[in-house]
């Protein structure tokens, strides 16, 4: 945790002025936002900022974005799904420049988090954007070198909206210990066994790690997604200490 | 009055994940990882697996075994009130010293 | 407040006829919620009003709705800064409710199906400012805008309109409720911009 202690009192947090580096676009609907942070502390990947934007009048309004990279200097990167009656999530996809200022705080949360010193075996499942944290865990296990064997299981309606699709092909190739496993729910694409539909016991049968293993599951994306597949890992026997779970509601971020 | 039995419809909730932020405004460690035991059913849990729900004046989290309310956190322009009324207590992790 | 965000405006109207201080028009009607969304049937619902000696006055669904109704255009303000102007509910205002219920309380808790409570002084309630509506614009109130019935007083900020009503318990001495015990103003007055405890 980035809990820096200031000599002769508490340290606060507080919001940072982020600028906009870059910006790639990943599917039709998501975009990764590289922002430079100066003075960033580093995060654990699974951590989250908090988003504040603040209209010239005064109207103001934050939201909570997962971090997608893995800790790197004062960069930090953001994917954000386009939420098109949304108030913050177009603004980022499509307004805010390059150079222009955004407020954030953290890194926050300290529960949904993974650290690359663990080596007890890890499963993620991830539904729609609820890859962006999965996918700090897989850059920063490749980034330090972690020796955990990870097994991701990616849920998206159809190819296209694959986030992050090239790096995790190139990834699942070259980093030794990382399969991956996708579940297309409405258009599966050509080549890919059975039917479109909805991740199921089988899929978490065939491609989790088994409770025997004693993993490290860690679930991310819209809210009936994530408890129907925690309820599924209860059920097969995981413990549910070991199952952890970060809700993005009912529609995403 | 009584708790209404009857049927509920649910959806608009996130989790305790999301109250990291505001509840580090407030502490000096992070609150989601500490766990709580719910005042009416019992139930012990990390904050994380909290049921939040966002929309609304304040960020109000409930249990999720019984959906009774854990903890309200409103905030003001230059006040924050924290009400934990619905926790027995908070069993929070701090590290080796 | 924050550095201003370029090009950030929020989902809000350019136009800003007469409001309160500190709030924003809105055209569509959010959905703000403490809780799960309790769905109560008609056959089963019941709306109480317990005087501050004990003594109940029920009336079910067929009695509310067999009271004299009126339709009322209003604005309405939420303590988040929204306000949605002209809307138009039909229900039976709380002079028709309170008119027979003996009483010398001063303060009103207001509870709701699923635990919501909220207070607010006896005299809000009377003189055409309140009701206990069942339609919207026509329509029979959704349970995410607070269905079958919802407290409507639209001069206090919304969270006083208390949505799935269930009653009203008449007190001697103001309690507060949900909101006003995490911070929120035990009145809310939009025009005196009551948000929270201090205001």
């Amino acid at each position: 945790m980035a809990r820096a202690a200031v000599p002769g009192g508490l340290s606060r947090l507080d919001w940072r002025v982020a600028r906009l580096v870059e910006r790639r676009a990943e599917t039709p609907s998501a975009g990764t936002l590289v922002l430079d942070v100066p003075g960033w502390p580093g995060h654990l990947p699974g951590q989250h900022v908090d988003v504040r934007l603040t209209a010239e009048d005064g109207y103001s309004t934050q939201r909570s974005y997962s971090i997608a990279s893995a800790s790197d200097g004062s960069h930090l990167e953001l994917t954000v799904q386009r939420v098109d009656d949304g108030e913050v999530s177009p603004y980022l996809a499509d307004v805010l420049a390059v150079g222009d200022p955004v407020e954030l705080r953290g890194p926050v949360g300290g529960w949904f988090v993974w650290r690359h010193t663990d080596t007890a075996p890890v499963t993620l499942v991830a539904g729609g954007s609820g890859i962006v944290p999965l996918m700090a865990m897989v850059r920063t296990r490749r980034a330090a070198g972690g020796k955990a064997l990870f097994r991701l299981l990616y849920s998206v309606r159809t190819p296209q909206d694959c986030i992050y699709a090239d790096e995790l092909r190139r990834r699942a190739r070259e980093d030794f210990g990382l399969d991956v496993a996708y579940v297309y729910t409405r258009e599966a694409p050509d080549g890919w066994p059975g039917e479109p539909r909805r991740l199921g016991v089988a899929d978490v049968n065939t491609h989790a790690w088994p409770a025997d293993f004693q993993p490290a599951c860690f679930v991310c994306g819209p809210t009936g997604f994530v408890e129907a597949v925690a309820d599924i890992l209860i059920a097969l026997g995981h413990e549910p200490r070991r199952v952890r779970t970060e809700r993005f509601g009912p529609s995403g971020p | 009055m009584d708790r209404f039995e009857g049927r509920y419809e649910d959806g608009d909730f996130t989790d305790g994940n999301a109250l990291a932020g505001p509840l580090r405004e407030i502490f000096a460690v992070d609150l989601t990882t500490a766990s709580g035991r719910c005042a009416h059913c019992g139930a012990e849990g990390p904050v994380a697996a909290l049921r939040v729900y966002a929309h609304a004046p304040g960020l109000v989290a409930r249990c999720p075994s019984c959906t009774e309310v854990i903890m309200r956190l409103v905030r003001g322009p230059s006040s924050a009130w924290l009400d934990l009324r619905g926790a027995v207590s908070l069993h929070i992790p701090l590290g080796v010293e | 407040m924050g550095i201003v965000s370029p090009g950030f405006h929020g989902r809000r109207s350019a136009s800003t006829p007469k409001l309160p201080p500190g709030q924003y028009l809105t055209e569509d009607f959010p959905v703000l919620t403490a809780g799960p969304t309790p769905r109560v049937p008609t056959d089963t619902w019941e709306f109480v009003i317990i005087t501050e000696t004990g003594q109940r006055y029920t009336w079910n669904w067929a009695q509310l709705t067999a009271l004299p109704a009126q339709t009322v255009t209003v604005d309405l303000h939420c303590v988040t800064k929204w306000s949605k102007l002209g809307t138009t509910w039909t229900g039976v205002s709380l002079d028709t409710l309170l008119e027979n219920v003996e009483t010398a309380a001063d303060y009103a808790l207001v509870s709701s199906y699923g635990g919501y409570t909220t207070n607010l002084p006896v005299e809000d309630l009377l003189d055409g400012q309140a009701w206990i509506a069942y339609r919207y614009e026509g329509e029979d109130v959704t349970p995410a805008h607070g269905g079958p019935a919802r407290l409507l007083v639209p001069h206090l900020y919304l969270w006083k309109s208390a949505k799935w009503v269930r009653g009203i318990q008449l007190l001697h001495e103001d309690e507060p409720g949900f909101w006003e015990s995490a911070g929120y103003h035990d009145y809310g007055d939009p025009w005196r911009e009551q948000r929270y405890q201090g205001d």
